[in-house]
């Protein structure tokens, strides 16, 4: 196509600045102030891309967030970003754009064969054609993906960074148009502290795209002052690129703020920032989105808002096209016929719905020697890769066909105009409710929840004159909202008023035959919705607007239907027969207003700043013997010390034999600790454990188990009496932040008259566990205090010393069968103890192992974890640890192990399980079955919750939990796997020393 | 995101607080007393209110104390905060917790 649709003058481009940018490979040039789409349609390029389903060739249709065909792959590698509206992105030079969803080329593309049977795809075609069989889903999808699609999404690491900020403010204005800017000059003037956002690169909003007269001088003029005001004031800041794209809760409003590659490559500044905003006053001056008519072939590249043809002749100075005609209901778009004109583009025709149109643009026209053909419609678009002509025929009187020949026009673009759409999204994220105002068509904000104002277009009001008086109205009035008392006269700027006529609302615009399937009235064109599809929708019984929506995809694309969704819903109303489309209700809207990118979400989290890494005294040591890590909760644990190349199995097999063999160490020190004091202590322990406390004497430890109050187990562990009212307990290392909380929470909102106190002292303390028959020798090594008899020093007991010169208490618990001594010493000291530990202990063997292979020893006996044994469905009975279940006492959860459901025989109990070859290790999270069988259905009897090879004892053991397990020892069941189904055999849940002759060394 | 007035620290974001469901629960003194449909309607049973809810939150990431809210849960307007074991205000006394 010819070049040179730019026009000779006008604009607020910079003509000698020239910027150089590819498109689809093409070599191209703008100008500094000009947006991708504007270069675009000065250099002539008309078809952009495809449409999504049927693949029709599509052209820029409007000039803001509006666009729904102008989607572009921006940049290529790391920085891509998948379809970005062109009419957003402000051109720079180097820019590489491509379009999406054709191959081979946008003009050439081989998937509009679809075109050619769109008939046999209608709304919901998916779902009735690809039902049978189910399996074949997976080959159908991959097609429908690749043909029916968008951009891709960057495959390597964001090389850019993110930022969050968080600001306060007095009064937040979302919109720097004309209502925003006076509003947020009333404010300020009151004294008002503002942040004024726009997600264009400057302030004017609307005004940039139209020549008015502001206070008897050029509205670019009034914008300059208005902005040096603002600039001046320190109170105000004014954010451009930065969309408001959130309303949440108690006035907090999340915008996104966006830097162009030549402020960020090489300054070290982030790509994008999320301002979390919390204002006293909102006030909302989003404008309003124009929308189309909706008439046959209306997506034909050509056909574009008016109000968008306007403003790329006035602010972008590109002549949308050589020929353009207007086809409206409304006065505004015979503004765009005038700005046509003056620039000294050819206007054929205004095609008007509307009979004798006579207000002063109207008029104006006339004088301006530009044909107005009333009442009539375009029926026709000539040209499918681009306009040629149009039909236009006149309407009946009702409005719903036509009469008499049609009269054929040519042109090259079709400005259409059906009127205006408030932005009322905001005001819907706030809880706001909207109304339908019948006479103009439009949903208007009505009652608010949150601290705001709607003003200006977002309010329905469209005159100039009257946006600049309510925008100052608003301002003062939320700044005194705000608390902000000091008065302030200024009065708000002036402008001419022009009075508008009426508009006349016609949903559908008829064409020469009835609209049915053979005609495209295009709804929502970026998913290739027509008024036929809701209306199939509608007769298949989706009389729901949520529901049609979905059914259709209506307003679901990128774009979220900003262009097409009042249309749509008044052509629902209509099939339904309500006439009011406040009746039928809006879809709800949500955020974002624009899409977000993710990386602007996540800011600073992400990498090592995703979540807090918690590091153990010894952290360092482990590193450097090159542990392999296992993340438990926010902690790093050493998993298992692999030695030369072996592999984690054989290091685990390695490190269980030397624990039964010899002597291994452990760092222990996640484990939880809270330390729990005061003359009230016991009386806690015996409300949140199922056990009891009274006799447990000072230096020794006992085990517990902690229920939830629906009797289900939460945590269990050791605590120790160190006192007579002074505790110190140990939880899970995953939950000792929960267990806490749950004590708080008992203390503070149940039993507040408890004198006790817990403090977290998980931090404070180093725990070094060494185990194993050697323990004993080792470390009478490094004491001198602690008489290491089983007589002076038994089982479950605490004893305070001296080890090796550091004050410790040494806890004999054992988690692994052995003899094993728990050495807690103040968190600084761990290394130094650890160490030489470690040091003298390699004359016994000392092996240090990690978690793999305390989890099988402990196995090994039978002994619980919690998280793996239990999913917050098992109570004590069903692990047999009824032993560690008070009778006498209540505890919380303990009227719920006597609810009927809790009393069943059948309920899934804790057993051992042994292959029969000894070297299969079954499936943790396998199911178990009672009959050896593939088929399925096959009812699941229970499953495996903990599986490991025992190194000690050469055969594999498994823990798992089946119906009425306890009457099941000696029988066999089966767990099915994708080939084949293993035998096992269910037996006590304890494998190796059953007596537990060892934990005394 | 709610802004709430912790009543020992101060307004604070919401992510710094946690909730935890209805207020002014009192737990059975007797539960072994209970049938299980009694111990089923403490254990499980909420309003689960339309209108304004007395509900109960903790200042988990600040004072860690527990105190209560008298939240609408239309439009999450936060009416009242006040301490544990406190009654809620006059004016919101009508409403069954």
């Amino acid at each position: 196509m010819s070049a040179g649709y730019r026009l000779q003058k006008g604009g607020l481009i910079d003509r000698k600045t020239r910027l150089n940018f590819t498109f689809n490979g093409q070599a191209m040039s703008g100008y500094e102030g000009d947006t991708l789409a504007s270069a675009l349609l000065a250099s002539g390029t008309r078809i952009i891309g495809r449409s999504f389903k049927y693949h029709r060739p599509r052209g820029i249709f409007a000039t803001g967030v509006e666009e729904p065909n102008a989607l572009v792959q921006l940049e290529r590698g790391p920085r891509t970003l998948p379809n970005q509206q062109a009419t957003r992105i402000s051109l720079y030079d180097g820019l590489i754009a491509d379009s999406i969803n054709c191959w081979p080329s946008p003009d050439y593309d081989a998937m509009s064969i679809l075109g050619l049977f769109y008939r046999l795809i209608p709304a919901g075609f998916y779902y009735k054609t690809f039902m049978r069989p189910a399996t074949a889903w997976r080959f159908y999808e991959y097609f429908i993906r690749h043909a029916a699609g968008l951009g891709c999404a960057p495959t390597e690491p964001d090389p850019d960074h993110y930022d969050k900020m968080n600001a306060h403010c007095d009064v937040l204005i979302v919109g720097a148009g004309p209502a925003g800017l006076t509003a947020a000059l009333g404010a300020t003037r009151s004294g008002a502290r503002v942040i004024l956002v726009d997600e264009q690169d400057q302030i004017g909003g609307w005004l940039l795209n139209e020549n008015r007269i502001i206070n008897g001088q050029p509205s670019k003029e009034w914008l300059n002052a208005a902005f040096l005001e603002l600039n001046d004031t320190a109170d105000a800041q004014i954010l451009t690129k930065t969309t408001a794209f959130g309303y949440f809760d108690h006035n907090f409003i999340a915008l996104c703020e966006h830097r162009g590659p030549t402020q960020v490559n090489g300054n070290g500044l982030s790509r994008q920032r999320i301002w979390r905003v919390r204002a006293k006053q909102v006030v909302l001056a989003t404008g309003a989105i124009e929308r189309p008519l909706v008439f046959a072939d209306n997506d034909r590249p050509g056909v574009m808002l008016s109000g968008a043809v306007r403003a790329y002749a006035h602010r972008y100075g590109v002549a949308a096209g050589r020929r353009v005609l207007i086809f409206t209901n409304n006065d505004d778009a015979y503004r765009t016929g005038l700005a046509l004109k003056e620039a000294g583009v050819a206007v054929p025709a205004i095609v008007d719905l509307r009979h004798d149109p006579s207000g002063e643009l109207a008029v104006a026209a006339v004088r301006a020697g530009i044909e107005i053909l009333d009442g009539s419609a375009v029926t026709r678009v000539l040209g499918s890769r681009g306009v040629t002509g149009v039909d236009i025929m006149n309407l009946n009187n009702t409005g719903d066909g036509v009469i008499g020949a049609p009269r054929r026009i040519s042109c090259d673009v079709i400005a259409t105009s059906g009127g205006w759409n408030p932005t009322i999204h905001l005001h819907s994220h706030s809880g706001g409710k909207t109304i339908f105002d019948k006479r103009r068509g439009i949903f208007l904000p009505s009652k608010t929840t949150e601290a705001n104002f709607s003003v200006g277009a977002a309010n329905g009001t469209f005159s100039l004159s009257d946006c600049l008086k309510a925008g100052m109205k608003i301002g003062k009035q939320a700044a005194r909202n705000a608390g902000i008392s000091s008065h302030n006269r200024r009065k708000a700027p002036v402008s001419i008023k022009e009075e508008e006529a009426d508009s006349r609302l016609l949903w559908i615009v008829p064409t020469a035959c009835p609209t049915s399937h053979k005609s495209r009235h295009f709804l929502d064109q970026a998913n290739d919705v027509t008024v036929s599809d809701i209306q199939l929708a509608a007769r298949e019984g989706y009389a729901s607007i949520e529901h049609a929506k979905r059914y259709t995809t209506l307003g679901m694309a990128p774009d979220q239907g900003k262009t097409g969704n009042t249309h749509g819903l008044a052509v629902l109303s209509q099939v339904l027969g309500t006439e009011d489309p406040g009746e039928t209700g809006t879809t709800t809207f949500r955020p974002p207003y624009t899409p977000v990118t993710i990386g602007a979400l996540a800011g600073r989290d992400v990498g090592p700043l995703m979540d807090p890494i918690r590091m153990t005294p010894m952290h360092h040591w482990h590193e450097l013997a090159g542990c392999a890590w296992e993340d438990v909760g926010q902690w790093k644990r050493p998993w298992y010390y692999p030695q030369n190349s072996e592999d984690g199995l054989k290091a685990v097999h390695r490190e269980c034999l030397a624990v039964r063999n010899a002597v291994g160490i452990l760092d222990a020190s996640t484990l939880g600790k809270i330390d729990i004091r005061g003359p009230d202590a016991v009386i806690l322990l015996n409300k949140v454990y199922t056990n009891s406390w009274e006799s447990l004497k000072i230096n020794r430890c006992r085990y517990g188990l902690m229920l939830s109050e629906d009797g289900m187990i939460f945590d269990d562990g050791v605590t120790t009496r160190l006192a007579k009212d002074h505790f110190l307990m140990t939880t899970t290392s995953g939950n000792a932040a929960q267990v806490l909380e749950w004590l708080e929470e008992w203390l503070q909102t149940e039993w507040p008259d408890l004198r006790v106190y817990c403090t977290s002292v998980t931090e404070q303390w180093a725990n070094i566990t060494i185990c194993g028959p050697s323990a004993r020798a080792l470390l009478l090594e490094f004491t001198d205090d602690i008489d290491l008899t089983n007589e002076s020093f038994p089982s479950m007991s605490m004893r305070e010393g001296t080890i090796a010169g550091v004050n410790a208490r040494v806890f004999r618990i054992s988690y692994t069968g052995e003899i094993s001594y728990e050495i807690n010493v103040p968190a600084s000291y761990g290394m130094h103890v650890w160490t030489a530990l470690i040091n003298a202990g390699k004359k016994y063997g000392i092996t240090p192992f990690g978690t793999e292979t305390m989890h099988v020893l402990r196995a090994e006996k039978g002994y619980i974890v919690v998280g793996q044994e239990t999913d917050g469905t098992v109570i004590p009975s069903d692990l047999g640890m009824n032993w560690a279940v008070s009778e006498k006492k209540d505890f919380i959860g303990k009227r719920s192990l006597s609810r009927t459901n809790s009393m069943r025989t059948d309920r899934k109990q804790l057993v051992g399980l042994l292959t029969e070859n000894p070297t299969t290790i079954l499936p943790e999270g396998g199911q178990i079955t009672a009959k050896q069988t593939l088929s399925t259905p096959t009812p699941m009897i229970g499953y495996i919750t903990s599986s490991y090879y025992s190194a000690v004892l050469g055969h594999s053991i498994a823990l798992a939990l089946i119906k009425g397990g306890r009457e099941l020892h000696g029988d066999c069941v089966f767990v099915p796997l994708e080939d084949k189904s293993i035998v096992a055999t269910v037996i006590n849940p304890i494998f190796y020393d059953i007596k537990g002759e060892r934990l005394n060394g | 995101m709610f802004l709430i007035n912790c009543p020992y620290c101060g307004p604070r974001e919401e992510s710094e607080f946690h909730p935890a469901g209805e207020a002014h629960l009192k737990r059975p003194a007797n539960p072994e007393k209970l049938s299980d449909i009694e111990w089923a309607d403490y254990l499980f049973m909420r309003q689960n209110t339309k209108g304004i809810l007395l509900e109960r939150w903790v200042h988990r990431h600040g004072c860690r104390r527990w105190f209560n809210v008298a939240r609408d849960t239309r439009t999450n307007k936060v009416l009242h905060v006040y301490q544990m074991g406190d009654s809620p205000p006059t004016q919101l006394k009508h409403i069954k917790p």
